[in-house]
């Protein structure tokens, strides 16, 4: 018996090594889902409802621990990589030798189509990769199946086309052309003519809420809902011309890029931007957003490219030597930058997500010196399109896309069915303009109830101000019968203006009370010492 | 060198034949949907909406009576039927489905003041104003019955003549004896014609009487001197008692939980009592404005239903202070009897205009088969409205209900009575020596004192 305990004690201590290790990993993956922090339920007093809250707390992290477990039976599919052994560095591996070495599906995703005659092409993909449009500037659009290699349509609209973009899925997209944007359906019809946004340079599709954002020649930024075609915002930015505009997919937020150096986030609700940062010296050419939402990259003209925390808008990294044109990031987080005829792909060397260190993975240059327009990394594919003066093309990036798709999210063999019924959830679904802000998970929580403050100084003069203008704003009767003399009319006004002020106390009082008590302690420092007893204490 | 790049074959993300279900294929991963919580909360919001759109609870009206509703009974073993009885003496056994009479009981000359039925469903006891119990056989109930629209009239099996008027009565689970309320509590079999047994306290009558669904020999009674008892059959007195400010019209026991009792009470309130201590009310039940008639639970144990003089009929939950559904019509009087169906999808009402009224316990429910797609997507709804159902716009919605304008006008003059009151005894206590004024909770106030 002795023996059989000991036995028990030594299986309890000891776990197969690779037990272990996957111990480790299932924490990483339970916090992924855990979704951040639980709450602190020391802070409340209702015992009812504590009780009820911690029981919530146990249930999200059995779910979170569920999720991570299946997530080696169901997930069918495992991320791409490239490894070098020895002295060979990733970034000296060409193209070529990738195809060598990878499977004939693979490699039919390298080409180059050469279109020379309708100018520098610009490309969209659709949420799920499978489409694609592309826009040459000569005024050449064609909406093209990625999977089957299939040309769905193309049309020449004879016009300099500047950008284009898909709304919700293949069947609609956008086109900037010389004067106005113009919306086209799937077979080539004009459907929409946008005239009131005037001469657009960037279209960007919001997807959660419908929105088309767009810059124009002026650099004033719209937002147009696409289900009921309302503007929902026409904001002035003030900041004049710009080409550079951006959405973050992680919260809405769409940043434009100014030639001062400044990068400017706005949200249609406003006014004023939410948030400006000066990131270069020299203008910014372009900006990228990591699909996390916390990473951003921006490059300026003076051949820096920085990295950007944007939970504390700091700046992590800088990478010298060439000023990108286009950024994008991939679903993986691998960075691509494009100058002149040259592809630099970065890579994140650092594992942990708190810490981010960008550094070479692969580079690619384009036949034949083709000027490279617009880099867009293809979703849940280690494909990236490129858009360039003589057409576009597309090379492979191993370990760029998302290896497993959800259905319910973007399918990327969706049927026609599918299609139509993901339409109508999506547009249940969708959010309104005013959920648009830098943190999407203060949505739903509920704020600490603070003992009413004091309202500062400032904000009752604010308040103050505000009452005066409705005072002096309200029109007064106008009388008859010899009784509208102007005279009384000013009175009246006067005595109207007088009552407003009336409501707000005055605020000198707190002056006149520190007044003496600055005088009371100026009175003890002059006293001799051993008359300071008889100072005033307070 | 290793290098690898994804790639997809058709053949195992599609479908081979079109028999085939389609394939679907699911990653949790929250980086993969950016805004969710916002998703969610639009999803809550829509749910709230349509759960109101769909709110339609009243299904129909049982006419036939020609004097106002007393009392009902159900029969545990058959869904369908309701027996019920009026304050004319006519006693009705209806079908609820087809909501027609399938026999009627006639005899008694008085109001029916109770009625009930034995658990194995054969015999149907009543007891009236006219001092007699009668005891009834349950017709089987064929196919013909429901279609057969001509009304069979059944006579008595057995007729007991006694002292005083009868108040209720409750037969024992599983068992032979029932109970009757009247001067004293009295408990009888169903083959002897006068009481087996029977118990006193006071000189004031007992007004109701409900016995224990879990143990077979404990009930509850209470009575019109503010009373609420509980009498174990094997002894020969009362086991609890306790006196409250008000008298309690009805009991019923939690047939899930069945130490909890909660009674009906006179001042508008339902309390609920753990029967082993009950010197203090486990949960105090406020929303009608006018004394409540009659109460009962779901099988469930999670819910139940009152009906009140104040002409609306709500539904409670078994631990919380407010109803979530109230349901009142402009020709339903003074509600006299409410009943949860067995199923847990109805409530029965019976009220002073002649009608017994059904109800959907869930006024937004889809009522027949449904899918199992379509059950998901209702729990699901259901479950996304909970999540954010403290938010202040789906608050909103999930908590409106149209009252009618005496109660509402009701309720807002007692809500000023109690803030006045409240904020009279806070100053009495500002003013008072710290420690001098101590207010008891309101499950221990309306209890006066516990006897014995």
């Amino acid at each position: 018996m002795e023996l059989s305990s000991e036995d028990n004690n030594l299986t309890e201590k000891v776990l197969p090594p690779i037990e272990q290790e996957s111990d480790v990993e299932l924490e990483t993956k339970v916090k992924k889902y855990l979704r951040g922090e639980g709450a602190d339920l020391e802070t409340l007093k209702d015992k009812k409802l504590k009780t009820q809250l911690a029981s919530r707390e146990k249930l999200y992290g059995k779910s979170a621990k569920t999720a991570a477990k299946i997530e080696k039976w169901l997930l069918p599919a495992e991320a791409g990589y490239l490894e070098t052994d020895g002295l060979e560095k990733t970034w000296r591996v060409k193209q070529t030798d990738i195809a060598n070495e990878v499977d004939l599906l693979s490699s039919r995703n390298q080409y180059d189509i050469v279109l020379p005659d309708f100018g520098p092409y610009k490309l969209d993909f659709t949420a799920s990769g499978r489409h694609m449009i592309a826009g040459g500037r000569k005024g050449h659009l064609a909406l093209v199946d990625m999977m089957s290699m299939n040309l769905i349509k193309e049309i020449q609209v004879k016009e300099t086309v500047r950008d284009v973009a898909f709304l919700h899925n293949e069947q609609f997209f956008a086109a900037a052309q010389k004067k106005y944007a113009y919306i086209y359906g799937r077979d080539g019809t004009e459907l929409h003519c946008l005239k009131e946004r005037g001469a657009v340079a960037r279209l960007r599709f919001l997807k959660n809420h419908f929105l088309l954002a767009s810059v124009n020649k002026s650099g004033q930024l719209h937002y147009q809902d696409v289900t009921y075609g309302g503007m929902v915002a026409s904001i002035r930015t003030g900041k004049g011309r710009t080409d550079v505009m951006e959405v973050n997919p992680y919260n809405g937020v769409v940043a434009l890029g100014h030639t001062g150096g400044t990068v400017t986030m706005w949200k249609p609700t406003s006014q004023a931007p939410l948030v400006q940062m000066q990131c270069h010296p020299g203008p910014v050419s372009s900006v990228a957003f990591h699909p996390n939402g916390h990473l951003m990259a921006t490059s300026g003209k003076e051949r820096k490219l920085k990295i950007w925390d944007l939970r504390k808008f700091e700046e992590i990294q800088t990478i010298h030597g060439f000023h990108a044109k286009t950024l994008s990031f991939s679903q993986k987080g691998l960075l691509a930058a494009g100058t002149g005829s040259f592809v630099q792909i970065l890579g994140d060397s650092s594992g942990g997500s708190s810490s981010h260190n960008y550094s070479r993975y692969m580079n690619h240059s384009m036949v034949k010196g083709y000027q490279i327009e617009k880099l867009m990394f293809r979703p849940y594919e280690d494909v990236i399109g490129i858009g360039h003066s003589m057409g576009w093309s597309s090379i492979l990036i191993p370990g760029s896309g998302e290896p497993n798709f959800d259905s319910w999210v973007a399918n990327p063999f969706e049927t026609s069915k599918q299609r139509r019924e993901k339409e109508v959830h999506l547009l249940l679904d969708k959010l309104p303009p005013e959920t648009i802000m830098l943190d999407p998970s203060k949505i739903g929580a509920m704020k600490p109830s603070r003992r009413k403050e004091k309202p500062s100084r400032g904000e009752i003069e604010a308040e103050k101000e505000v009452a005066i203008e409705a005072a002096k704003s309200t029109e007064l009767k106008k009388k008859t019968k010899g009784r509208n003399k102007p005279s009384k009319r000013t009175k009246k006004k006067k005595e109207m203006v007088e009552n407003a002020k009336r409501t707000f106390p005055e605020q000198g009082h707190n002056n006149t009370a520190s007044k003496k008590r600055r005088i009371g302690e100026d009175a003890a420092a002059e006293l001799p010492a051993s008359l300071k007893r008889f100072a005033r204490k307070n | 060198m290793k290098i690898k790049t994804l790639s997809r074959s058709v053949d195992e993300y599609t479908r081979e034949r079109s028999q085939d279900l389609q394939r679907v294929f699911h990653n949790f991963d929250p980086s993969l949907r950016p805004m969710e919580k916002a998703v969610e909360y639009k999803r809550a919001l829509t749910a709230a909406k349509l759960e109101k759109i769909f709110a339609r609870p009243f299904v129909g009206a049982m006419d036939g009576h020609r004097d106002g509703v007393s009392c009902m009974a159900k029969n545990p073993n058959y869904l369908k039927g309701i027996f019920s009885a009026s304050m004319d003496g006519d006693i009705r056994l209806w079908d609820i489905s087809s909501r027609r009479t399938v026999c009627q009981f006639p005899g008694h000359q008085g109001a029916v003041r109770g009625l009930t039925v034995s658990t194995d469903g054969n015999v149907l006891v009543s007891c009236g104003t006219d001092c007699t119990v009668r005891l009834w056989k349950v017709p089987r109930p064929t196919l013909e019955d429901s279609s057969v629209s001509s009304e069979n009239f059944i006579e008595p099996a057995a007729e007991y003549v006694w002292k005083n008027a009868f108040w209720a009565v409750d037969h024992q689970f599983e068992g032979d004896l029932f109970a009757t309320a009247g001067a004293q509590l009295e408990i009888w079999n169903h083959n002897r014609a006068s009481p087996v047994q029977s118990f006193q306290w006071g000189t004031d009558s007992v007004i109701s009487v409900r016995f224990n669904p879990g143990e077979p020999d404990i009930l509850a009674t209470s009575a019109s001197d503010r009373s609420i008892t509980i009498y174990d059959l094997r002894m020969s007195s009362a086991a609890r008692r306790i006196i409250m400010m008000t008298k309690t019209n009805s009991i019923a026991w939690n047939p899930m939980e069945p130490m909890n009792l909660t009674a009906a009470n006179e001042d508008g309130s339902c309390y609920s009592f753990d029967g082993r201590k009950m010197d203090e009310a486990k949960c105090v039940h406020k929303d009608h404005v006018s004394a409540v008639m009659d109460i009962d639970f779901s099988p469930t144990g999670r819910e139940f239903v009152t009906g009140s003089y104040d002409r609306s009929v709500r539904i409670f939950p078994y631990n919380g202070g407010h109803s979530r559904e109230i349901y009142h019509t402009k020709r339903m009087q003074r509600v006299f009897c409410v009943k949860y169906s067995c199923d847990a999808t109805y409530v029965l009402s019976g009220s002073d205009d002649t009608n017994l009224r059904l109800w959907k316990a869930k006024a937004s429910e889809q009522l027949g088969v449904i899918l199992p797609r379509e059950q998901k997507k209702h729990e699901y709804n259901e479950a996304v409205k909970n999540r954010y159902k403290h938010l202040p716009e789906v608050k909103r919605i999930v908590r409106h209900r149209h009252l009618p304008k005496p109660i509402y006008k009701a309720l807002g003059i007692i809500r000023t009575v109690n803030d006045s009151k409240r904020r009279k005894e806070d100053r009495r206590r500002a003013h008072s020596a710290p420690g001098t004024i101590v207010t008891k909770p309101l499950r221990q106030r309306r209890i006066i004192k516990e006897v014995e």
